[in-house]
């Protein structure tokens, strides 16, 4: 058992721990602070994987970016879960029926995956490399996705605009 | 050396439970959404590991389009929210029954 393998474990821990608190929690908040370390976690998870670019990344966008955003409407909201059960008694049964369905028939496939006897070896992608990979051999997906992140400015900006104020006469018939 | 990589599999499989049981059983459209960035998180460590386990570059390079992705989605499913909760004054989707 190298260093690695201890590392991996600790983080696996780490993550699984986290995550499994930010699910259960009542209060949002919370929760979104949870799902933070969790983040930080896959980052440095990624960093053990050796894709350093993409673990910077995780921190930007994931644990940075997203997170702040999910804090900011959860701030913005008066959201009342205070009296949520988290799983109501007749939903118990299937929940659980479900999930070890799934637990069973994932732990088949992976038993029976030759590939996942391979032992990982350590090897790091420096982001130069990546970067010239992605380039020469992405270059159309990377212009894709930054259109799609443009349509998706455009979206918000078409929703989160406030509606027009229903004027007198549409409303003077007791109606919208 | 670090870890077989069935091992990295357990790890991604058991977060994707985890962000499933987030969607279906949490009864606040934030924790759904939540739930979902949860899953797109267990498949960008699944994608990293195998990426590792050929030791090729193909891997992280999907996983640099799954954050892009995860971003315009979050974006998106962040703004209906808001707009859903002006209009409803409420975050449960159980309220949301105007056509019924």
């Amino acid at each position: 058992m190298t260093i690695y393998s201890i590392i991996f474990y600790i983080l696996a821990i780490l993550i699984l721990v986290t995550t499994g608190l930010a699910i259960t929690r009542r209060n949002l908040v919370h929760a979104v602070i949870y799902l933070i370390f969790s983040f930080f976690g896959s980052a440095m998870l990624f960093y053990l994987f050796g894709a350093p670019f993409l673990a910077v990344l995780e921190v930007i966008i994931y644990a940075g970016a997203i997170m702040v955003l999910f804090l900011f409407v959860v701030i913005m909201m008066k959201a009342d879960t205070g009296n949520e059960r988290i799983f109501a008694l007749r939903q118990w049964l299937p929940v659980a029926v479900v999930g070890l369905v799934y637990i069973a028939i994932g732990m088949g496939i992976i038993a029976g995956d030759p590939n996942s006897r391979i032992t990982l070896k350590t090897a790091q992608a420096a982001p130069s490399v990546f970067g010239q990979f992605i380039f020469k051999n992405h270059w159309l997906s990377i212009e894709i996705i930054s259109l799609l992140l443009l349509v998706a400015l455009a979206g918000v900006l078409i929703i989160g605009r406030r509606s027009r104020k229903p004027s007198a006469a549409e409303t003077s018939k007791g109606e919208l | 050396m670090i870890v077989p990589f069935g091992h990295v599999l357990i790890l991604a499989g058991l977060l994707f439970l985890m962000g499933i049981l987030c969607v279906v059983a949490r009864r606040s459209l934030i924790m759904i959404l939540l739930g979902i960035e949860i899953m797109l998180n267990a498949v960008a460590i699944i994608l990293v590991g195998s990426s590792l386990l050929w030791q090729h570059l193909e891997g992280q390079a999907i996983v640099l389009f799954v954050f892009a992705i995860a971003g315009a989605e979050v974006s998106i499913g962040l703004a209906l929210i808001v707009w859903a909760y002006r209009r409803t004054g409420s975050m449960d989707p159980n309220d949301y029954n105007l056509l019924k």
